[in-house]
């Protein structure tokens, strides 16, 4: 027995507020249309070594077209407005803030999302390997940030040092981890693309680097 | 037995499912979904005269544009929120409309709501719709409110929600015959929880089976569900809610129906689709909830060694325009006061205030942290008085080992008596005075000088209330393949617990970890929970688990029995095979159990089939399933203990005052801490960073600046100032292990102890440095900067 509640009624005109229509749409359709239908535009982006074509208007943001358009919810929005860095991708190896492109803007490049980061084969990146083994994530949210900022930093700088690496991530905002699992974490992926071997089980967590003491 | 894992660091089962960017979100869902916008209010204050809704219809790919009228009808929704947590203290609680009625109280509170077929155009559609206002004046802060010559709430007199008092012996008594008084005033300021990922709903309603399904990033999904049902008039069988992956909480995804919940499911449902809103950044800053602000007056009588004799606080409370979450926090706040030391002749009050500012819900510590910083500063100025240690003049005070359990006389926010169940605080004062070199600061501090450094050491204690009741359930399904499902109703925002409760039932049940599947915050699931908050994850659902594992052993080692003709109390179950102790050969693997304990006759894989080797050897004259057995190997079980458990812990800092800027920078952090046998160290030491990082960041960097008109002026992160890596130091950790006796994993919580006593420890390595008393918290490099002029003429210089 299912329960149909009064209130699906049609619903009269109200004075203030007023339902359009009552019926869903059966697919999602961003050309919905606007006051005066929105120009689209034929994007053709290339995203983790692939071709996609999508139809946006010209205001669509890149992580928006990412997320919504191309289905790679990897890529996070904390903010819209440039500072927390969990929408960060790479644009030709380069990191870069998907909320404050438009996806036409990104025409041209390649881009590299979270999801990009793993091995053809399935396989973790270092980067995400390290993650997992020094505990660089709670809640999870601003880790695709994260892990595509230090996969760039790393191609630039293969040796960090703690204090370099606690510089090099000073541009993303986490709220779980207080950050230091994830100074551990850029220095174990610098090990892991050296080639250097994963602890030997999951009940073993890695030596921490030490960070810089005060001399006392 | 099987290698056990309670207790070791077991890397997170969740994590390469999230590193991949496969995590589901709230946004990550429902890319079909209609998308919700609201119109909010500008003013702090205001009478809405008029809405104008016709430019908005106007704009294509609009669905509906719905105001408080279009509320009607359905169920309650337009009725105001409920208040969720009564209590005796309580004398005018006022809380919102899911859209405004005819009045708003704060900037950011919606009034309208425009559905579209993308965000984008609903957002169009929103900037059309026209509003016309009556500003009225606003009450911002905790002194307009205390001074009452304006309201918030006609029916609030005074701007009085709540007033609360609880006395322990004679405190004024004791105070007029102490030896020494003092008397301070501390002022400290809100702050935020500010996850990562904003609140937001998905909600679908579905017409074939009329049931809504509701995907929301909260903290309870129970309670959600409850409350949409209660609010749309639906039967509570009628409505699932589901907690996808959250993106953080802290607190803030605690408090529910939020307005937008109500408006969005009352939308689907009448409109029989499926809508989403995903809070943006501004919105979470102006519509969501904050935390922390509270205006504090001390009186303290104390002896010539600093032992307190008696002591009267006064609290009075910011709660901003309504009141939908109770006084959990200015309860927490006058429970909590006393911390670790005797307090036998103590008085506290609130006055809990009515603002025009965004809500006061819990915030990580929720209340604790104004607690802690009240009884530090209270401490350091006694120490200071006196020309003593700061760490002599607290042992003094301290509930010796010996006297546990110590009754604090009080009664705590859950109703329930305060008891300190286990702790040993002078072990933990020698702890950290050891990680963080107490007694050797004053050679550091006069090398820093040598170098022309401004240095000083500050520390903080506090006791906490964890694992709260009521109760929290387990259930656990153990499948003809081996494949365990373990679900709990409370939900998750990053503490780990796919793992660690995968872990509690891996032990107790002697299989592999990789074999258990942990669901939490799925109503159906698990239809009874409270929610995650209060540190109580582990302590509640952890223990849940343990003893609804415990139940499905039994029923294993039962089942096993009766099979291998042995007697249950024989047997064990080692890496998921259940065999005879000391004759391993006789043995039966725990998914044939599980094939056994269903008996169909169905051979539907080849665990069943291979069971048939144990058929025939069942009792003729007893029915297949007896009197007090259920088909399958499974079990429920609730923990809900008597009252809550403390945890306890002491923090110190180090911090480097610039002489020239005054720019503040924390050198060294240092956490001694204790809740009790942890389970999985690396996730405790991993709450314990996070919670450090937000106590650095409510101590010197974030503050919710309001102007007299309520307007939030930095609602964004440019100007709320959230620390960085960079401004976040290498957090120094040990830890006490003092079991609790009150639950079967003998621990207390975790969540909060990084950020309760951050502000007070911060706030004493400044006064350190310094010389002259910090009484406001957070404190940024100009109020040093002005504090220094103000103190140069009557101090000497420190340095």
């Amino acid at each position: 027995m299912s329960s149909t509640p009064d209130a699906q009624q049609p619903e009269p005109k109200s004075v203030r507020g007023t339902i359009v229509t009552t019926v869903p749409r059966a697919s999602f359709d961003p050309a919905g249309g606007a006051a005066q239908p929105e120009e689209l535009l034929d994007v053709y982006l290339r995203v983790n070594g692939a071709e996609q074509h999508i139809r946006v208007p010209g205001r669509r943001l890149l992580s928006d077209a990412l997320r919504h358009d191309l289905g790679l919810t990897g890529t996070h929005v904390g903010c819209e407005h440039g500072v927390c860095g969990a929408c960060t991708v790479l644009l030709d190896g380069q990191p870069a803030r998907a909320c404050l492109m438009f996806a036409a803007t990104a025409q041209g490049h390649q881009i590299t999302t979270v999801e990009g980061l793993s091995t053809p084969d399935g396989e973790l990146g270092p980067v995400q390997q390290a993650f997992v083994e020094c505990h660089g994530l709670q809640c999870g949210f601003c880790t695709p940030g994260f892990l595509t900022t230090i996969t760039a930093y790393l191609d630039e700088n293969p040796d960090p040092t703690p204090e370099e690496a606690r510089e090099a991530i000073g541009g993303n905002l986490c709220r779980c981890t207080g950050y230091q699992n994830i100074v551990k974490a850029v220095c174990r992926a610098a090990e892991l693309r050296r080639g250097e071997q994963a602890p030997p089980d999951g009940t073993q967590t890695p030596a921490a680097p030490t960070e810089r003491q005060e001399q006392r | 037995m099987s290698t056990r894992t309670v207790g070791s660091s077991v890397q997170r089962r969740e994590d390469p499912r999230l590193v991949r960017g496969d995590g589901r979100y709230l946004d990550d869902l429902g890319h079909d979904a209609l998308a919700a916008a609201f119109v909010r209010s500008p003013h702090g204050h205001a009478k809405v005269v008029d809405i104008d809704t016709s430019g908005a219809i106007d704009v294509d790919g609009v669905v509906a544009v719905w105001t408080w009228e279009d509320l009607e009808g359905t169920g309650s929704a337009a009725e105001p929120l409920p208040m969720l947590l009564p209590h005796p203290s309580i004398e005018h609680p006022v809380t919102g409309y899911a859209l405004a009625k005819d009045r708003v109280h704060h900037v950011g509170q919606p009034i309208v709501m425009v559905v579209a077929q993308d965000r984008y155009l609903a957002e169009d559609a929103a900037q059309r719709v026209r509003v016309s206002y009556e500003p009225l004046p606003a009450v911002v802060g905790v002194e307009a409110a205390r001074a009452a010559e304006r309201l918030v709430h006609e029916e609030a007199p005074g701007n009085v929600g709540a007033y609360f008092e609880q006395h322990l012996g004679d405190a004024a008594g004791q105070i007029d015959a102490a030896p020494h008084v003092l008397e301070l005033d501390l002022d400290i300021e809100r702050s935020a929880c500010m996850p990562m990922e904003g609140k937001g709903i998905l909600a679908r309603w579905d017409a074939e089976e009329g049931r809504l399904k509701v995907h929301a990033s909260t903290q309870t999904s129970t309670g959600l569900r409850a409350a949409l049902a209660a609010k749309l008039g639906l039967p509570l069988s009628a409505v699932e809610v589901i907690a996808p992956d959250v993106g953080g909480g802290f607190g803030v995804k605690i408090n529910h129906p939020w307005p937008e919940d109500v408006a969005v499911a009352a939308a689907a449902m009448r409109m029989q689709a499926k809508i989403k809103w995903v809070e943006d950044r501004r919105e979470h800053f102006i519509s969501s909830a904050h935390e922390r602000q509270q205006l504090q007056h001390v009186r303290v009588g104390f002896d010539d060694d600093g032992q307190i004799l008696g002591m009267q606080a006064q609290v009075w409370h910011d709660h901003g325009a309504y009141l939908p979450y109770g006084v959990i926090v200015p309860l927490n706040t006058a429970t909590h006061i006393p911390g670790p030391y005797r307090m036998r002749h103590f008085s506290v009050t609130f006055t809990s205030l009515y603002t025009n500012t965004v809500i006061v819900t819990p915030y990580r510590g929720a209340g604790r942290p104004q607690a802690a910083y009240l009884m530090e500063r209270t401490m350091d100025a006694i120490a200071r008085h006196l020309d003593k240690d700061r760490t002599k003049v607290r042992s003094v005070n301290f509930v010796q080992p010996e006297q546990m359990p110590w009754d604090l006389g009080m009664v705590l926010q859950d109703g329930r008596m305060g008891i300190y169940d286990s702790g040993d605080f002078p072990a933990s004062l020698e702890k950290l005075k050891e990680l963080v070199g107490w007694e050797d600061f004053e050679d550091y501090r006069e090398q820093a000088r040598a170098e022309g450094r401004r240095v000083g050491i500050g520390m903080a204690c506090y006791v906490e209330g964890t694992g709260a009741g009521p109760y929290e359930g387990g259930h656990i399904e153990v499948e003809t393949n081996g494949r365990v499902n373990v679900s709990t109703g409370l939900t998750t925002q990053g503490q780990g617990h796919a793992t660690v409760f995968a872990q509690i039932v891996a032990d107790e049940l002697g299989v592999k970890v990789e074999d258990v599947h942990v669901t939490t915050g799925d109503t159906r699931r698990m239809a009874y929970s409270v929610g995650t908050w209060g540190s109580r994850g582990a302590v509640m659902s952890g223990n849940a688990l343990l003893l609804t594992a415990r139940k499905v052993k039994e029923q294993a080692l039962r089942i096993a029995a009766d099979a291998l003709e042995a007697n249950p109390d024989d047997l064990e179950i080692v890496d998921g095979i259940v065999r005879v102790k000391g004759a391993p050969k006789s043995q039966i693997p725990l998914p044939m159990v599980a094939v056994l304990a269903n008996p169909l006759r169905y051979a539907f894989d080849e665990t069943a089939r291979a069971a048939t080797q144990f058929g025939g050897k069942s009792d003729e004259s007893k029915p297949p399933i007896g009197d007090a057995e259920h088909p399958g190997l499974e079990g429920s079980d609730f923990f809900s203990p008597v009252r809550t458990t403390f945890a306890n812990g002491m923090h110190a800092a180090v911090v480097e005052t610039d002489p020239d800027t005054a720019d503040i920078t924390v050198l060294r952090y240092c956490v001694v801490h204790d809740c009790g046998p942890m389970l999985n160290p690396m996730i405790v030491e991993g709450q314990v960073h996070g919670g450090v990082a937000q106590g650095i960041g409510g101590a010197l960097y974030e503050r919710l600046a309001y102007d007299a008109d309520g307007q939030l002026l930095n609602a964004s992160f440019m100007d709320f100032l959230m620390p960085f890596a960079t401004e976040v130091p290498h957090i120094e950790t040990d830890h006490l292990e003092t079991p609790s006796p009150l639950n079967p994993l003998g621990i207390k919580g975790a969540g909060e102890a990084g950020t309760i006593p951050t502000s007070a420890a911060i706030a004493s390595a400044v006064e350190d440095a310094e010389g002259f008393p910090i009484r406001r918290m957070p404190i940024s490099p100009p109020e040093l900067w002005e504090l220094r002029k103000q103190h140069a003429s009557d101090t000497t210089d420190p340095s």
